[in-house]
């Protein structure tokens, strides 16, 4: 399988503040790719650099097999980019932005277009300066929705949709990636990355710290088990890989490794399950676990100084 | 606030204290505060109008000893005007010329009253419909405070403004010894026209829901306000009643006062005023009366067609430059033929127009034409640095991450700059050479006088590569373009008084341009001026292709 993005070791700095910190993404063809990060992890600077608008200082990227600096055009025309924050121009109409937009890139599919005006519910007669946070965003998205271009690069796409808006967008997305196309989808709403997304990375402080399927990123999470017996659990605190137990009576509550969850089921059945339910990790665990060691040693500071956490203290420098 | 604790017998606290008591009190509730608000926010802004305004009117009339200093040139001063249409219709009806006072209101003329309104328009509209637009009025009005607070707070201020700045004026032109009768005549009547446009304007945003469209339709009435008492003075002056700015001049201060006018502008500006009332009871809050236009849905072949986006964003400027640009090149022109007669035997005049020898009449057009070509080196500047605001504001982004390639990009705001800087001359030339053509009876003028302009052109482009050096190299920087005309201003209209070495003055670029028609063409400066205008533009690419693009 060929890969639409290929990033190595990119750095990026600006004066002082080093915004990439040799950050690694690999996206491969066909496949959607979340791209995740609190805000002001390098999200966005890695996107403008792979638009070719911003010079990384050092690093390898490879977009579509050319280089995003120098062939920036002949990329773009194989690309549709929906920025974080959609400025418009006010005295134009969202019409005319997205045939403008689609122009520039090679072509539009006028019936394509109208379908997904629809779609989205966006008026294009209004101007520029009329449109709320939302509807700009909706905008940007018809008009790279609307192309045939073979990749998508989409900043925080839905940040300003509503639930319903952010179904029909993720419903568009599924449509496209049958057709076999590329997606980096950058965001926040981990619902959305866990709905629409074959891989992910996480980054932070311009570093990919996590890269793999939601799959893979599991084995590093736990399970959380609610369980009911006929018997009142015995030594489950001393079982490998177990977290937090609460033993109350007959029911139980408790997280496991998920690399360890064979052994305490067996356990379990020691004591006669009467029922249990487990939930998988959700993104939101995962993140925690990235940023929470940021969480402590933001504590840590208050406390006691984080003598145990060196490596994260000199990440974070 | 002061509320708490009030009772029904306390004097109302200072939050009502303008409120009539029973039926409007509660649409006018909270006006006081709102008022002292305002003052607040435009403290500074305020003092500079009015600051301004009145170093116009009293350097003015401070003026007029000095270029007429006895009363046959009065005499000679006021034959001439009367004599002018053109003048006429540019200043004012020719009223007491004859006299310094008359010669001071003449001078301030239109201009003056078109700067007083133009000070009511900007207040209230920046109180008003612009404050309603970004939603700061919709917080406001969530607490107690009445409907038509917001609007009668803003005249409250404006009253008070104008009356300062009216009592100003007549205190500028005492300080001349002008008779009282009139200079107090002069100040009411500059500031009630000013009251009377930021009444105006309060009717205009209830109108539109955007302020830039509140403010062009108060700046629409004003400029008909303008055209029609010029045409009416020029002719028998019937038409002239039709315009509140003829109103205002009807006055004829220092020349058999008519107080009675004032009731004029007194009376419109009430019913302006009721009319905003009205209004504001029946629309809701952010709306306007009338809806805006919808765009087009679907873009035309002439926007997506290269450059189509550069020249939509700048047309409507280029529009206006262009005009005001060909407006000021024909009264240049229409006063050419009467300079000496003007200028009579003044020769601190003469030194500054003729520095650039030849005959009275060529050489005030050689002046004109640089005084016209540094205006113009404003539009070079705003539209080069369009490519900095577009950037600035993130739409610059979304285009270059399609198949635009950044030097496109550049080029096509690049082609309206330069192409527009030759339009801004040719309309300058163009307007200058057929009204002195018609005067003269010779439409050989106009070829003659549109070659001196366009004269200039070169140097307006070599102000155009220098802003886009500034953009690609320095884009935080590219305010230093301003600075440089500046520079330019000084050195093309004071460099003679200020006896600068010549050094200094061959800085400026427009130096280097022909003096024509005062002197003959000269190729070398326009081929030289060209070939570092280029080098420049090459530059100032060069140097945004390398750069990060973005904010």
């Amino acid at each position: 399988m060929t890969n639409a993005i290929e990033v190595s070791d990119l750095v990026k700095t600006f004066g002082p503040t080093r915004a990439l910190d040799g950050l690694n993404l690999r996206v491969a063809s066909g496949e959607v790719h979340g791209f995740l990060g609190p805000n002001g992890s390098g999200k966005s600077t890695t996107i403008r650099v792979l638009l070719g608008l911003l010079r990384a200082n050092s690093g390898r990227a490879i977009l579509l097999g050319g280089d995003p600096w120098d062939d920036a055009v002949p990329l773009h025309r194989r690309l549709a980019y929906v920025p974080g924050e959609v400025n418009l121009w006010p005295n134009l109409s969202g019409g005319e932005v997205i045939d403008l937009l689609s122009h520039l890139r090679g072509g539009l599919d006028r019936r394509r277009r109208d379908e997904l005006l629809e779609r989205f519910e966006l008026d294009p007669t209004k101007k520029g300066r009329t449109y709320s946070k939302g509807n700009r965003q909706k905008v940007a998205l018809v008009a790279a929705l609307a192309s045939d271009a073979e990749l998508l690069i989409l900043d925080e796409p839905t940040s300003g949709l509503d639930p319903l808006m952010e179904a029909v967008f993720q419903d568009t997305i599924k449509e496209i990636t049958e057709d076999g196309r590329t997606v980096l989808l950058s965001s926040h709403i981990l619902a959305e990355v866990e709905a629409l997304c074959d891989r992910v990375s996480i980054i932070r402080l311009g570093r990919t710290v996590e890269s793999g399927t939601l799959a893979e990123l599991r084995h590093l999470t736990r399970t959380s088990i609610a369980v009911e017996t006929e018997r009142p659990l015995e030594g489950l605190a001393s079982l490998p890989g177990v977290h937090d137990p609460q033993v109350d009576g007959l029911r139980a509550r408790f997280d496991v490794d998920t690399a360890q969850l064979d052994g305490a089921l067996k356990q379990l059945t020691n004591f006669g399950v009467r029922s249990l339910t487990s939930q998988p990790p959700t993104l939101e665990e995962l993140f925690l676990r990235h940023y929470g060691d940021e969480l402590a040693e933001l504590e840590g500071r208050v406390t006691v100084s984080p003598d145990g956490t060196s490596d994260d203290a000199a990440a974070a420098r | 606030m002061s509320a708490t604790g009030a009772t029904l017998a306390d004097p109302p606290p200072t939050g009502t204290a303008l409120a009539p008591p029973a039926a409007g009190g509660t649409t006018l509730t909270g006006t006081w505060s709102l008022v002292r608000f305002i003052l607040r926010r435009d403290r500074v802004r305020l003092a500079v109008w009015i600051v301004g305004i009145t170093l116009l009117v009293l350097s003015t009339a401070a003026s007029i000893e000095g270029l007429y200093p006895t009363q046959a040139d009065l005499d000679k001063a006021a034959q001439t005007a009367n004599e002018n249409a053109a003048l006429i219709a540019l200043n004012a009806p020719s009223y007491g010329l004859d006299t310094v006072g008359g010669q001071a209101v003449f001078n301030v003329g239109s201009f003056g009253y078109a700067v007083m309104a133009l000070m009511g328009m900007f207040l209230v509209g920046r109180h008003t419909r612009a404050d309603e637009e970004n939603g700061r009025t919709e917080l406001l009005r969530a607490t107690v405070l009445g409907r038509n607070a917001p609007v009668t707070a803003v005249l409250v201020v404006a009253a008070g403004a104008f009356t300062v700045l009216g009592g100003l004026i007549t205190l500028s032109m005492l300080s001349q010894n002008l008779p009282t009768a009139g200079s107090v005549l002069y100040g009411a009547a500059m500031g009630l026209f000013g009251l009377l446009f930021a009444c105006i304007t309060a009717v205009t945003v209830q109108v539109t829901e955007h302020n830039r469209a509140a403010l062009g339709f108060a700046g629409v009435l004003l400029g008909g306000a303008y055209v029609v008492r010029a045409v009416g003075d020029v002719g028998d002056g019937t038409l002239s009643w039709a315009s509140p700015m003829g109103w205002a001049q009807a006055a004829r201060p220092y020349a058999g006062e008519r107080w009675w006018t004032l009731l004029l502008l007194a009376g419109a500006a009430i019913v302006c005023v009721g009319l905003a009332y009205a209004l504001l009871g029946v629309r809701d809050l952010g709306s306007g009366l009338v809806p805006p236009r919808p765009g087009s849905p679907v873009a035309s072949a002439a926007l997506v067609r290269p450059g189509g986006l550069a020249l939509r964003l700048q047309r409507a400027s280029l529009a206006a430059w262009t005009i005001g640009l060909g407006l000021a090149g024909v009264s240049y022109g229409s006063v050419g033929q009467d300079v000496r007669d003007l200028i009579g035997d003044n020769n601190a005049f003469e030194d500054i127009i003729a520095q650039s020898g030849g005959n009275l009449t060529d050489a005030f057009f050689t002046t004109s034409l640089l005084i016209m070509a540094l205006i113009a080196g404003g539009f070079a500047i705003s539209s080069t640095l369009r490519l900095r605001s577009e950037e600035a504001g993130g739409r610059a982004e979304p285009l270059l991450a399609t198949g635009l390639a950044r030097t496109r990009w550049v080029g096509s705001h690049l082609t309206v700059a330069l192409g527009g800087s030759a339009a801004l001359m040719a309309a300058a030339g163009l307007g200058m050479g057929l009204t002195y053509g018609i005067a003269v009876s010779d439409l050989g003028q106009v070829g003659r006088l549109v070659g001196a302009a366009v004269a200039f052109v070169p140097a307006l482009w070599l102000l155009v590569g220098l802003t886009l050096v500034l953009f690609g190299w320095a884009p935080r920087a590219t305010a230093v373009a301003w600075a440089v005309l500046v520079a330019c201003f000084v050195i093309g209209l004071f460099g003679v008084l200020l006896d600068l070495p010549s050094w200094v003055a061959d800085l400026s670029p427009f130096q280097h341009v022909p003096q024509m028609p005062a002197q003959g063409f000269a190729l070398t400066p326009i081929v030289a001026l060209t070939a570092v205008a280029a080098a420049l533009v090459t530059a100032g690419i060069v140097g945004f292709r390398r750069r990060d693009a973005g904010y």
